[in-house]
């Protein structure tokens, strides 16, 4: 569609010269819609890294996916047409390439043997559908699935400050980095350092006030 | 007597474990007085706690800088 609309004043040009004005309103809407690949890793690794690993529990695969996903970005680029943000859109192609994953592990799965026993240790017998009765007072199901959700939340919060307020935040809260190393990294002092960490957490407890009822 | 400002920056460093003794005793003592930090000093423990709840996994620098020249080759 954007490639129609371009031709047609590229046309016109030919004839006659006001319509360039035109072609520079269109070239205009053209770059609204455009992607930029170089900030991709900076901006959005992390928010994806996250949401992969939350689905595969896996480290390294987690990053294969991620950077599979900027790979089918980069390819399909040219289909971008600027109705979503960019990073709903990679989110979009995550999901995709998780699902991916899942149905090739599946396909392997079918080919290797599969062993039912009662219990792992030897033989031994017991009431088999007793013992797999979900235990109600155990809250430590929930507990993994509610914090996979929570760290998207905290990541989509993340991802709303400034960038600056952000980087900070994750090189102190998410990695655990000294204030001094950060400082010398960042260049700044330790009071400015202070002053972005207290802005980012206020925001951030908005932020997850709305998204996360029980903070 | 502190400022509600300073006891916020005490606060704070509270969640890294960065606050010294005295500055620990100072906020404890703003904290008695002053409702309004009692509060967002609760609060702010609670986001510690979140965060560390999640288990929030990051890329480190040079995993980065790979898929960077990763996708700069594709380009």
């Amino acid at each position: 569609m954007m490639a129609r609309k371009f031709e047609r004043p590229d046309r016109n040009m030919k004839v006659v010269k006001p319509n360039s004005i035109t072609f520079d309103m269109h070239e205009k809407n053209m770059t609204a819609h455009q992607l930029n690949p170089d900030t991709w890793v900076d901006s959005y690794a992390d928010y994806l890294f996250n949401y992969a690993i939350a689905r595969v529990s896996d480290t390294e695969i987690a990053k294969d996916l991620v950077q599979e996903t900027f790979f089918a970005g980069l390819k399909s680029a040219k289909n971008y047409k600027g109705d979503a943000a960019e990073r709903t859109w990679l989110i979009a192609i995550l999901k995709r390439k998780v699902i991916d994953y899942y149905r090739k592990i599946n396909s392997k799965k079918g080919k290797a043997e599969v062993r039912v026993n009662y219990s792992s240790n030897g033989d031994s017998d017991g009431d088999w559908i007793e013992e797999q009765v979900a235990d109600p007072f155990s809250s430590f199901e929930n507990d993994s699935l509610e914090n996979e959700e929570l760290g998207v939340a905290i990541y989509d919060c993340i991802a709303q400050l400034p960038q600056k307020q952000s980087l900070v935040f994750t090189m102190k809260t998410i990695r655990g980095m000294s204030t001094e190393d950060i400082c010398n990294e960042l260049d700044i002092n330790p009071s400015n350092l202070w002053v972005m960490i207290h802005r980012a957490r206020t925001t951030l407890m908005g932020c997850l006030n709305q998204n996360w009822f029980n903070l | 007597m502190i400022s509600c400002e300073e006891a916020a920056t005490i606060c704070n460093k509270t969640q890294y474990k960065e606050a010294s003794f005295s500055e620990k005793i100072q906020l404890k003592l703003h904290l008695l007085f002053c409702s309004t930090c009692a509060m967002f000093s609760k609060k702010n423990a609670k986001l510690t706690n979140l965060c560390q709840k999640a288990n929030l996994q990051n890329l480190t620098e040079k995993e980065k800088l790979k898929m960077k020249q990763e996708i700069r080759k594709k380009i």
